[in-house]
C-alpha cells in the first residue's frame, strides 16, 4: 500500500536490551535531562509586574474617541450596532444643544452608548463599521467584575480620557492608534 | 533507694532532644513541601511559589494556615474514630522513626555528657523496621474508614506494595548488619566514621540500591505512588479527608521522606561523619557535634532532593510491574548480595 503522506514512521519492536531492561541506565538519563532543565530560561512571564506586549492588531477593549479637542466623535448612527454580530452594542441619539458645541463634534450624539462585554467577541467589525473612526479596540484586556452588571460598559468607562485635561493618560490610552484623524 | 539513683536530669535532657528533634522534623517537613513544588518548577522550566516573602519562602505559612481555615468534613458513612485516628497514626509513626538516630556524637555541656541521640537501644534497626510496618496503617486505617471505593482501593495497593517492599529492605540491611555485627544505630555510625573509606556505601552498593528503591516505594514516592495514584484514585487513600487532617497526611509523608533520608545517610553514608577530615582529633566540643549534626542533616536533605528529583522525571509504574519488580526482581538480587557478603566476609574471616 502506498503511503499517503511521507510522515510514515516505523515503529521500533526490537526487544530490549540488558541495559535497556535493567532500567536504571534509562532513568538515569532522564534524570540528566531533567537536571539539565534546572539551568534553563524560565519560560514564566511574571504578570503584574511584567506584561508581555500584544501585537499591534491585538483587539482588546473598545475605546469611544475624541478629537484633539476633546470632543465626542461619536454621532450615534448605530452602524456599529447593525454591524456587532453578537448584538453587544446598543445606544440612544440625541441633538446636540447651542450650549454643548465643546462637548460633541457634531449635532447629534450618543446619549447613552452601552457595550455588553459578556455579549462582545472582540471581532473589532464595530471599528472597521464605524464612518466616524470614533470606536476602535484599544491593547487593555477586559477586567473582571464581580456582578453582570458590571461588564455592562457605560459610556463613561468607554470613554477616552480628554486629551487636554488629562493629556497623559490621553495618550496612554491612545496608545499605538496616533496614526488615527478625522 | 532506686529513686535517689536515678540522674534526674536525664529526663529534662531528653525532653528537650525530643523537643527538638520533633520541631526541626516538621519545620524540614513543612519546607519540603516547599522544595517540592520549586524542584518541579525548575525542572519544569517554570518560577515555582514567589509571591509569599522572599522567594515564596512564606508559602509554606500560608499553605498551614489555609489548611487550618478549611472546613473539616467527616464524612455520615466513615468509621468516625478510626477515620479520625488515621491521620494522627500517620503522623506519629512517621515521627517515632527519629528517636534511634544518632544525631551527633556526644556533647559536653554543662560538666555532663550529653548524647545527641534519644535512644541508643541495642536493636535499633529493628525498631525503625517496626516502626516503618506500622507507618501502614495509617493509609490502611484512613482508606478503610472513609468507606469510599478508591480509598480502599489505594489502601489495598498501599498494604501490599508496603509488605513487599519491607522484604527487600530488611533482606538488603542484612548485609550491612554482618558486616557491622551490631543493629545498634551508634555501633553503626561509629564504625563508619573513621574516613571515607569506611563507609558501608563502598562496600554495599548494591545493598544500598536496593535499600534506596524500597525506601522510595515505603514513602510512597513516585514512581511507587500508587496509593495516592492522582489519575487513578483521585489521590487515593486521603481523598475524604480535609482540612488539617489532610495536612497531616501530607506532612506525614515528608516526614517520611526526610526520616528515610536520614536512615539511608546513618546506615550508608557515615551518619554524622565529615568526609576527608578526622574529625575525632578536634576534640570533644560542642561546635564539632553540631557540624557533624549539620553533616547528616547534609546528607539527609541531599536524599529528600534525590526524592524529589526521581518524582519529576519518571513516571508511575503499573501495578503488575512495581508488584514484579519488589518480589522477582529485588528480593532475589538482595539475597544474592547477601550470600556474596557472607562469602566474601568467610573468605577474609573478618
Amino acid at each position: 500500500m502506498q503511503a499517503l503522506t511521507n510522515r510514515l514512521k516505523l515503529v521500533n519492536r526490537k526487544p530490549m536490551t540488558f541495559v535497556e531492561k535493567l532500567y536504571l541506565w534509562n532513568i538515569l538519563k532522564g534524570m540528566a535531562i531533567t537536571f539539565r532543565h534546572i539551568f534553563k530560561r524560565k519560560a514564566t512571564i511574571n504578570y503584574p509586574e511584567q506584561k508581555r506586549t500584544f501585537s499591534p492588531v491585538f483587539r482588546g477593549l473598545q475605546v469611544l474617541n475624541r478629537d484633539e479637542e476633546g470632543k465626542e466623535r461619536c454621532t450615534a448612527c448605530g452602524l456599529c450596532a447593525v454591524a456587532c454580530p453578537a448584538e453587544a452594542i446598543t445606544m440612544e441619539a440625541a441633538e446636540r444643544s447651542s450650549n454643548e458645541t465643546h462637548l460633541y463634534r457634531e449635532e447629534k450624539f450618543a446619549a447613552r452608548f452601552e457595550i455588553n462585554m459578556l455579549r462582545c467577541i472582540f471581532c473589532g467589525l464595530c471599528e472597521e463599521a464605524c464612518p466616524k473612526n470614533a470606536i476602535y479596540l484599544s491593547q487593555t484586556f477586559a477586567p473582571s467584575n464581580y456582578s453582570r452588571k458590571g461588564f455592562i460598559y457605560k459610556k463613561d468607562d468607554l470613554l477616552i480620557p480628554h486629551p487636554k485635561e488629562n493629556p497623559d493618560a490621553y495618550a496612554k490610552a491612545l496608545g499605538e492608534r496616533k496614526k488615527i484623524t478625522n | 533507694m532506686f529513686f535517689t539513683a536515678i540522674d534526674y536530669w536525664i529526663f529534662l535532657e531528653k525532653a528537650i532532644l525530643i523537643l527538638a528533634v520533633v520541631s526541626i522534623s516538621l519545620v524540614i517537613a513543612m519546607y519540603a513541601t516547599w522544595a517540592e513544588r520549586k524542584v518541579a518548577a525548575v525542572m519544569q522550566d517554570r518560577r515555582g511559589p514567589n509571591r509569599a516573602g522572599p522567594f515564596g519562602l512564606f508559602q509554606p505559612l500560608a499553605d498551614g494556615v489555609k489548611l487550618f481555615m478549611k472546613e473539616e468534613i467527616i464524612p455520615n458513612v466513615s468509621a468516625k474514630f478510626l477515620f479520625v485516628m488515621a491521620p494522627a497514626l500517620a503522623m506519629i509513626t512517621a515521627l517515632m522513626t527519629s528517636a534511634v538516630i544518632p544525631w551527633g556524637s556526644s556533647v559536653h555541656l554543662f560538666g555532663r555528657d550529653i548524647s545527641l541521640q534519644i535512644a541508643d537501644i541495642n536493636i535499633g534497626i529493628l525498631y525503625i523496621f517496626g516502626v516503618i510496618s506500622l507507618g501502614v496503617y495509617g493509609i490502611m486505617i484512613g482508606g478503610w474508614a472513609s468507606n469510599n471505593k478508591f480509598s480502599l482501593l489505594a489502601a489495598i495497593r498501599g498494604a501490599s506494595q508496603m509488605i513487599s517492599y519491607e522484604l527487600a529492605m530488611g533482606l538488603s540491611l542484612i548485609a550491612v548488619l554482618m558486616m557491622t555485627g551490631s543493629l545498634r544505630l551508634s555501633v553503626i555510625v561509629a564504625q563508619q566514621s573513621e574516613g571515607f573509606f569506611n563507609w558501608n556505601i563502598i562496600y554495599q552498593p548494591l545493598g544500598f540500591l536496593i535499600f534506596f528503591i524500597c525506601a522510595l516505594a515505603e514513602c510512597n514516592r513516585t514512581p511507587f505512588d500508587l496509593p495516592e495514584a492522582e489519575n487513578e484514585l483521585n489521590f487515593g487513600y486521603h481523598q475524604e479527608y480535609s482540612s488539617m487532617k489532610l495536612g497531616f497526611y501530607l506532612f506525614a509523608e515528608y516526614i517520611n521522606m526526610f526520616i528515610s533520608g536520614v536512615v539511608m545517610a546513618t546506615l550508608f553514608f557515615g551518619g554524622y561523619d565529615i568526609p576527608f577530615v578526622n574529625e575525632a582529633a578536634w576534640g570533644n566540643h560542642w561546635w564539632v557535634a553540631l557540624l557533624g549534626c549539620g553533616m547528616l542533616m547534609t546528607k539527609a536533605l541531599f536524599f529528600v532532593f534525590l526524592f524529589m528529583w526521581i518524582r519529576w522525571t519518571i513516571p508511575r509504574f503499573r501495578y503488575d510491574q512495581l508488584m514484579n519488580v519488589g518480589w522477582k526482581k529485588l528480593i532475589p538480587l538482595a539475597l544474592i548480595n547477601m550470600v556474596i557478603t557472607a562469602a566474601v566476609m568467610l573468605f577474609f574471616s573478618k
